[in-house]
C-alpha cells in the first residue's frame, strides 16, 4: 500500500489509483433503497476495520478532522444520536447538535427554513431524523452536504440495517440463503422496510411476520414471504429480527391488547424451541419487555441485541468515512 | 346600434351538436355566431381573420373543476391570473369550486367571485356553490338564494358529506333549484391521515395510505342516493376503476349521474412518488396502472362524460415541504389541452370530437350553461387548438400565480392557438403562426 | 529482485536484526498494509529460525491516518483494512516493517497512529526497498535494497500472499491522460 498510496499524497495533481480508493455513487445515504450490494458489503468491510478503533486504548483517529458533521435530530432520539456522535468524535469531526427541543421548527420554521440557514454555515455532513417520510430527500436537494438518513418516518432507517447485517455476517459468515424472519409491527417499521431491501439485496430469505393489520400493503409485491404464524416464521430461522409494538397501536385498531400480541406473536423460549440451534435474536431497540419479547428471551444466550449497539457505531463511522469523500459522480 | 362583426375564414371546426367536421367559416356578430358554414358570403368591410394552417377551431372548452381560490387564498391564485391561466389553456368558461376562504355558501361571496370575473374580462366564470355552510357537513346551505345569486351547481369541495342522510337532502334539494351536485367522494373514515395511494409504492415510500376503497365506497353510496332520489349527481375527478364501475352501473340503470377524470390521473401512478416530489401529491391520490387504463377505457367508452382540469393552485412555499404536510392539489389549468392532444388524441385512444364532447358539450349540458355548440345564435366561445404544435411545458412561463405541476418540462404535440370569448380574443398563442391575427382583428372592436 | 534475491534480502535483514538487538525478547514487527505485513511475517519465521525466539507480528492499516484524507472536498476515500495488533506495544521495541519507502508519508502516519496504542520504547523502521525521493525526515533502520528510481518511475513489489508471485520490478509510469 505504501508505494501507492505514497504516490499519491507526493502528488496532489495526479489521478487517485483505482483500486485502491472506493466511495459511494451517491452524496447521501438516504435509503438501503439507493446502495448497490457491492455498496453494501464496502461498508460492512469499511466497518470490520471501524470496529477495531473502538477497542483502542486512545479511541479516537484523525480521519475526519477538520469536518463538521450536524446532528439534526427533529424526532427524539437517545440511542441513535448518540451512536452517530460517538462515531463522529471517533473519526475526530467537529460535531454540532440540533434536537427537536432546541430547533427553530418548534418556533415555526420551516424544515426548509432550518437546512437553507444550516447549509449556510457549510456542514459537510448532516445527519437527519424526521417523522416524515422523504425528510432526508427535501434535506438533500437543498444543501450540498451530504446527508445521512437516520430514520425518515415509516420509510427507513439504513444505517439501523447496516448495523443488523454487520452483526448477521459476524455470527453467520454469510446471507445467501440464510432464513431471516423479522417479526413485528411492519406497517409502522423503517427498521422493516430498510433491512428488507438489503437483506434481499444480499440474497438472504426473508420472512416477514405481523398481524394482518399491521402488514404493508401490496406486500406480495415486496417479494417476501409474509405469514400471521409465528411458528412458521421461527421454524428453521437461523436470524430472529424483533420489532417494535408502540403502545399507541391500539388505539389505531392494530391489535386489541398488548397481552394478546404477546400471547399470540411475542417471542418467548418456548416458541425459539422451532428455529435452528444455533439461532440469533436481534432487536433494534428500545425493548418492550413481555411485548414483543420475553425478558427470558431478550437476556438469554441468543441475545444479540448489544452486539448490535456496540456495531452501530463501527457502521455509523464506516458510512462516515465513506460520504465524507463527496460525491463520486 | 353597431354591429361588430368578424369572419373566421378558412378553419378546421368540429361541432359535433351541429354534425360538422370540416372547413367552414364562422361569422361572429355581437358576441354571438351568426352564421356558420363553407364559403361564407358576408358584407364587405368585414373583419377577416385567417384561421392559421392546421388550426382546428372548437366551442368553447369549459373546465368543470377550478380552484381559483379568491376570496381568502390569493397568494395561491386570484380570480384574475386564474382565469388568465384558464385563457391561456383554452378554456372559455370555467367552473369556479365553493372552498374559497369564506367559503361560497352565501350569495354575497358567489357575487364577489362574479364581480372579479367580470373585472378581469377574460373567461366566463360559472360559480359553484357550498352544499353545506362553511363546508362542515353538517346544515344544507341557503342553495335556493346560491342558485339566485348566479351559482350553476353545488359542491362539497374537497371534503365528502360523511352524513349519508344530510347527502340525501343536499341531492333532493339542489335538484329543487336546478344544480347538479358534484360531489368528491372519500370516505375520511378509511383514508385517514393518508398522502398516496394505499399499495406497494406508499408502503414502500413509508407513506400512509389512501385505499381506493375510500373512493369507491362513496361513488357507491353517492349513485345509490342519486337513483333514489332521482337527483343528478355528478362525480369528481374520478380516479379508481371502481369508483368507475359504481358510475357505469349508475348510468346502466339510468341513474342521472355523471363522472370526470383528470389529465394526471389518466397520465400518471403512484410509481412517480420515488424522488418525494410534492407535485405529485393529490386528492385522490395518483393511482396504479390498472386504474389508469380503466380510466381510458372509461373515456372511450363513454362512462366518463368530462376532463377536468382540477386546477388546485398552491404558492410554492407550500409545497416546498416534508411531503406528508404539503397540500394536496396540482395546478392544471394550462396543460390539460397539451396532455390530452399528445396522451389521448395522437396515440389514437380518442377522436377530436370526443374531445370536444369531454371538454365542452358534456360540462355545458352538466352545468345547463351556454356553450358546447357553435350553431347560430350560440355565444361566440371558440377554442382554437394547434394539434401538432410542440410544446415544452414550461411551469415559470404559467399565468398562473402557482407553478405546482408534475409536468414541468414534458415535451408534448399539441397545444391551444387562441381562445375566444364572446367574440373577443382573450388569449393567442405567439407561438402559432398567424394566431396572433386573432388578438390583432378582435381588439379593433 | 527475483523470487531468490528477495528470501536471501530477508534472511539478511534478519541477521542484521538479530545482531542489532541483544535481545529479542521485547521486539514486534509490525507491517503495514498491505505488503509489510508478509514481509513482517516472513521476518518472524526467520528470526525464530535463527535465535529461536519467536517474535510476535501485527498489521497496521494507516489510512485513517493519511495527510491526504481530508485534503479535498471531493474524492473517493482509499479502502479501509483492519488493523491487528493484539499485543500491547507499551514498552515493547517495535519494528515497523514496509515493502517500499518514498516520500515517508506512510511512515509519518505509522508513526502517527502506533502511538494512539501506547509508548513503545523505540521504534525501528526496516524496508524491502528504498527507492529515495523523501519530503519528510524519515530514515530506514534496515533496507533491503537501495533501488535508484526517477519519479516517472513506480516501483513494484509483488509477494507470493497478495499478488502470487515473489519480484520486484522498476516499472515506467503511463503518462497522466
Amino acid at each position: 500500500m505504501s508505494q501507492q498510496a505514497d504516490s499519491s499524497l507526493g502528488d496532489p495533481a495526479g489521478p487517485l489509483v483505482l483500486g485502491t480508493t472506493v466511495g459511494l455513487r451517491t452524496k447521501d445515504l438516504l435509503g438501503i433503497g439507493d446502495l448497490s450490494s457491492e455498496e453494501i458489503l464496502l461498508i460492512l468491510d469499511t466497518a470490520e476495520a471501524m470496529k477495531e478503533v473502538g477497542t483502542r486504548p486512545i479511541k479516537k483517529v484523525p480521519a475526519l478532522r477538520g469536518r463538521t458533521v450536524v446532528n439534526l435530530f427533529f424526532e427524539p432520539s437517545t440511542r441513535t444520536r448518540m451512536s452517530f456522535e460517538i462515531a463522529e468524535k471517533r473519526l475526530s469531526a467537529d460535531t454540532l447538535n440540533m434536537t427537536a427541543s432546541g430547533l427553530s421548527v418548534v418556533k415555526g420554521e420551516t424544515l426548509v427554513d432550518t437546512v437553507r440557514n444550516l447549509g449556510a454555515m457549510a456542514p459537510d455532513l448532516i445527519i437527519v431524523r424526521h417523522a416524515s417520510a422523504g425528510a432526508g430527500h427535501v434535506v438533500a436537494r437543498l444543501c450540498s452536504a451530504g446527508v445521512i438518513n437516520a430514520g425518515d418516518g415509516m420509510h427507513e432507517h439504513p444505517t439501523q440495517a447496516l448495523l443488523d447485517a454487520l452483526t448477521i455476517r459476524q455470527h453467520k459468515g454469510r446471507f445467501d440463503g440464510l432464513k431471516v424472519s423479522i417479526i413485528g409491527d411492519l406497517l409502522h417499521s423503517r427498521v422493516f422496510r430498510s433491512n428488507l431491501l438489503l437483506l434481499q439485496k444480499l440474497g438472504a430469505d426473508v420472512c416477514a411476520c405481523a398481524p394482518t393489520t399491521l402488514m404493508l400493503s401490496g406486500m406480495n409485491r415486496f417479494g417476501v414471504r409474509s405469514t400471521t404464524s409465528v411458528d412458521e416464521a421461527v421454524d428453521g430461522a437461523d436470524v430472529i429480527m424483533l420489532l417494535r409494538i408502540q403502545l399507541e397501536r391500539m388505539r389505531g385498531h392494530f391489535i386489541p391488547s398488548l397481552r394478546e400480541y404477546f400471547q399470540r406473536f411475542g417471542m418467548t423460549t418456548d416458541r425459539l424451541r422451532l428455529a435452528k440451534p444455533d439461532v440469533i435474536i436481534m432487536h433494534p431497540g428500545p425493548l418492550n419487555r413481555g411485548v414483543e419479547i420475553a425478558s427470558e428471551v431478550a437476556d438469554g444466550p441468543y441475545s444479540v441485541i448489544l452486539e448490535q449497539v456496540a456495531n452501530g457505531v463501527a457502521v455509523r463511522m464506516a458510512v462516515l468515512y465513506l460520504l465524507a469523500g463527496g460525491h463520486q459522480g | 346600434m353597431s354591429l361588430h362583426s368578424i369572419l373566421l375564414k378558412g378553419g378546421w371546426v368540429i361541432d359535433p351538436v351541429n354534425g360538422i367536421d370540416g372547413e367552414a367559416d364562422i361569422l361572429l356578430e355581437d358576441g354571438h355566431v351568426t352564421q356558420l358554414g363553407p364559403e361564407l358570403k358576408v358584407r364587405p368591410g368585414t373583419p377577416v381573420v385567417e384561421v392559421p394552417q392546421g388550426c382546428v377551431l372548437c366551442p368553447g372548452f369549459i373546465d368543470m373543476r377550478v380552484h381559483l381560490s379568491e376570496p381568502g387564498y390569493e397568494h395561491k391564485e386570484t380570480v384574475s391570473t386564474g382565469l388568465a391561466a384558464a385563457a391561456a389553456g383554452g378554456f372559455t368558461a370555467v367552473a369556479s369550486m365553493p372552498n374559497t376562504e369564506p367559503v361560497n355558501d352565501d350569495a354575497g361571496i358567489t357575487g364577489l367571485v362574479l364581480a372579479k370575473a367580470a373585472e378581469a374580462e377574460l373567461v366566463r366564470v360559472h360559480p359553484v356553490g357550498a352544499v353545506t355552510r362553511g363546508l362542515a357537513g353538517e346544515r344544507l346551505a341557503e342553495l335556493g338564494e346560491l342558485r339566485e345569486a348566479g351559482c350553476v351547481a353545488v359542491s362539497n369541495g374537497v371534503r365528502s358529506v360523511a352524513d349519508a342522510n344530510l347527502m340525501r337532502r343536499v341531492l333532493e334539494y339542489a335538484s329543487m333549484c336546478g344544480m347538479a351536485v358534484i360531489d368528491h367522494c372519500e370516505d375520511v373514515l378509511l383514508t385517514q391521515d393518508g398522502v398516496a395511494n394505499d399499495g406497494f409504492q406508499a408502503a414502500a415510500l413509508g407513506l400512509r395510505g389512501m385505499p381506493s376503497a375510500a373512493e369507491d365506497i362513496f361513488v357507491e353510496r353517492d349513485v345509490t342516493l342519486s337513483g333514489m332520489t332521482g337527483a343528478p349527481l355528478h362525480i369528481a375527478h374520478l380516479s379508481t376503476r371502481g369508483a368507475l364501475e359504481a358510475v357505469r352501473s349508475g348510468k346502466a340503470r339510468d341513474f342521472p349521474v355523471s363522472c370526470e377524470v383528470t389529465p394526471h390521473h389518466l397520465t400518471l401512478t403512484d410509481d412517480r412518488l420515488d424522488g418525494y416530489d410534492t407535485n405529485y401529491k393529490v386528492n385522490p391520490p395518483l393511482r396504479e396502472q390498472q386504474d389508469v387504463e380503466a380510466l381510458l377505457q372509461g373515456l372511450q367508452d363513454g362512462t366518463i362524460d368530462c376532463i377536468a382540469s382540477d386546477h388546485e393552485p398552491h404558492h410554492y412555499d407550500e409545497k416546498l415541504v416534508e411531503f406528508d404536510r404539503a397540500p394536496f392539489g396540482i395546478a392544471g389549468l394550462e396543460t390539460v389541452v397539451s396532455i390530452c392532444l399528445d396522451r389521448l388524441i395522437h396515440p389514437g385512444y380518442l377522436s377530436l370530437t370526443r374531445l370536444v364532447e369531454l371538454l365542452a358539450i358534456n360540462p355545458a349540458r352538466i352545468l345547463g350553461v351556454v356553450g358546447g355548440s357553435l350553431g347560430v345564435g350560440s355565444p361566440a366561445d371558440i377554442t382554437v387548438l394547434a394539434p401538432d404544435l410542440p410544446v415544452t411545458v414550461n411551469a415559470g412561463e404559467f399565468r398562473s400565480l402557482a407553478r405546482n405541476t408534475p409536468f414541468d418540462g414534458w415535451a408534448l404535440r399539441g397545444g391551444v392557438a387562441a381562445s375566444i370569448v364572446g367574440g373577443r380574443t382573450v388569449y393567442s398563442n405567439s407561438s402559432v403562426d398567424g394566431a396572433v391575427e386573432f388578438e390583432t382583428v378582435t381588439s379593433d372592436q | 529482485m527475483v523470487a531468490e534475491q528477495l528470501a536471501r534480502t530477508v534472511i539478511r535483514m534478519a541477521h542484521e536484526i538479530v545482531e542489532r538487538h541483544h535481545s529479542l525478547e521485547s521486539l514486534a514487527l509490525i507491517g503495514v498494509r498491505t505488503r509489510g505485513v508478509p514481509i513482517a511475517k516472513r521476518l518472524s519465521v526467520a528470526l525464530e529460525k535463527i535465535s529461536g525466539t519467536s517474535v510476535p507480528t501485527g498489521a497496521l492499516d494507516i489510512t485513517l491516518y493519511r495527510d491526504d484524507l481530508m485534503r479535498y472536498p471531493v474524492g473517493p476515500q482509499p479502502i479501509l483494512r483492519k488493523t491487528e495488533i493484539e499485543f500491547s506495544i507499551d514498552d515493547r521495541r517495535i519494528l515497523l516493517v514496509d515493502d517500499v519507502l518514498y516520500t515517508g508519508r506512510t511512515i509519518r502516519a505509522a508513526l502517527d497512529a502506533l502511538i494512539d496504542f501506547g509508548r513503545p520504547r523505540s521504534i525501528e523502521l526496516l524496508v524491502l526497498v528504498d527507492r529515495g525521493h523523501r519530503e519528510l525526515p524519515i530514515k530506514a533502520d534496515y533496507v533491503g535494497k537501495n533501488v535508484p528510481t526517477s519519479l516517472r518511475e513506480s516501483v513494484q513489489v509483488r509477494l507470493m500472499e497478495t499478488e502470487g508471485q515473489d519480484e520486484v520490478v522498476i516499472e515506467e509510469d503511463e503518462p497522466a491522460s
